[in-house]
């Protein structure tokens, strides 16, 4: 009787949208029923495929460093988990990224095993 | 007393006129969380006035297509920005932005008021690496962030 009631305050307790790298890593290697390559990662990070950019146009080729935006300059935080806490937290965002950024860079979505790939390099950056 | 007027008028005249271009300098952007957060991490929060509500509403619908990006947002985001943006909308500054043929200018360095204010500028310094297009304000206006667009506080980098 007790055990439902402290699952459910356990869980209340718990920030609902806060994630951490390691979970949106397990999450995509599920989705691509496979696990990442840290060297494809690395490979498709710093390759143009059919767009005008590739990741690390924005990025830049080292992200445990600020990037700056390809046209207007903007500096951006640095991408790796490792240099910026905030990365790969917030699931919306994530999202949003992956979703425009991928546009921009292929022309298309990126599939689970890209996403899993780029974060297993991300995160194997000290 | 025809002197004392003229003074007053003197006085009045060299009380004002400093004070001039320093206000019509200053284009501060609104506090808008979601404006600043959205549109601000590409790009400086470029000030509403810049450009007429009709304009800020043909660039907020075609943001798949943005300048070449995918600047897509969740629907509910894009309406508040949306409805920031037109509520800020330019006027007086930069009158109506159209283009000849009465289209909605989605560029705010396309309007004529942003190329009266830098037609001295050599077309090549655009081009610069340290600047490279009009769309980055702070390469020159060095405190843009802050509201602050006074020639005292331009910079063209080499």
């Amino acid at each position: 009787m007790r055990t439902p009631l402290l699952l459910a305050l356990f869980i209340a307790a718990t920030p609902a949208l806060a994630e951490t790298p390691r979970d949106f890593l397990t999450r995509f290697e599920k989705e691509a029923g496979a696990t990442a390559s840290v060297e494809r990662g690395a490979r498709f990070f710093a390759a143009k495929q059919g767009g005008e950019w590739s990741c690390a146009s924005c990025h830049g080729e080292k992200p445990t460093q600020p990037g700056r935006h390809a046209r207007t300059d903007k500096p951006i935080g640095a991408l790796a988990p490792v240099a910026n806490a905030e990365r790969f937290t917030d699931p919306a965002k994530v999202d949003k990224w992956f979703r425009r950024n991928c546009n921009d860079t292929l022309n298309r979505a990126c599939s689970p095993q890209e996403k899993a790939d780029v974060l297993a390099w991300l995160l194997s950056l000290k | 007393m025809k002197l004392r007027i003229g003074m007053a008028a003197l006085l009045g005249a060299l009380l004002t006129i400093p004070a001039l271009p320093a206000l019509a300098d200053r284009l501060p952007v609104p506090k808008h969380p979601l404006y600043l957060e959205e549109c601000g991490s590409c790009h400086l929060a470029y000030p509403p006035q810049l450009l007429d509500a009709a304009s800020w509403r043909a660039l907020m619908s075609g943001l798949d297509k943005h300048f070449g990006s995918d600047a897509t947002l969740v629907d509910k985001r894009r309406a508040a920005i949306a409805d920031f943006l037109g509520r800020n909308a330019g006027g007086r500054k930069t009158g109506v932005t159209a283009d000849a043929m009465g289209q909605p200018l989605l560029r705010i360095s396309d309007t004529a008021w942003f190329q009266r204010k830098h037609r001295e500028i050599d077309p090549a310094v655009w081009k610069r690496a340290s600047v490279k297009s009009p769309a980055n304000c702070a390469a020159c206006h060095t405190r843009a962030a802050e509201g602050d667009w006074g020639e005292h506080s331009v910079t063209i980098p080499k």
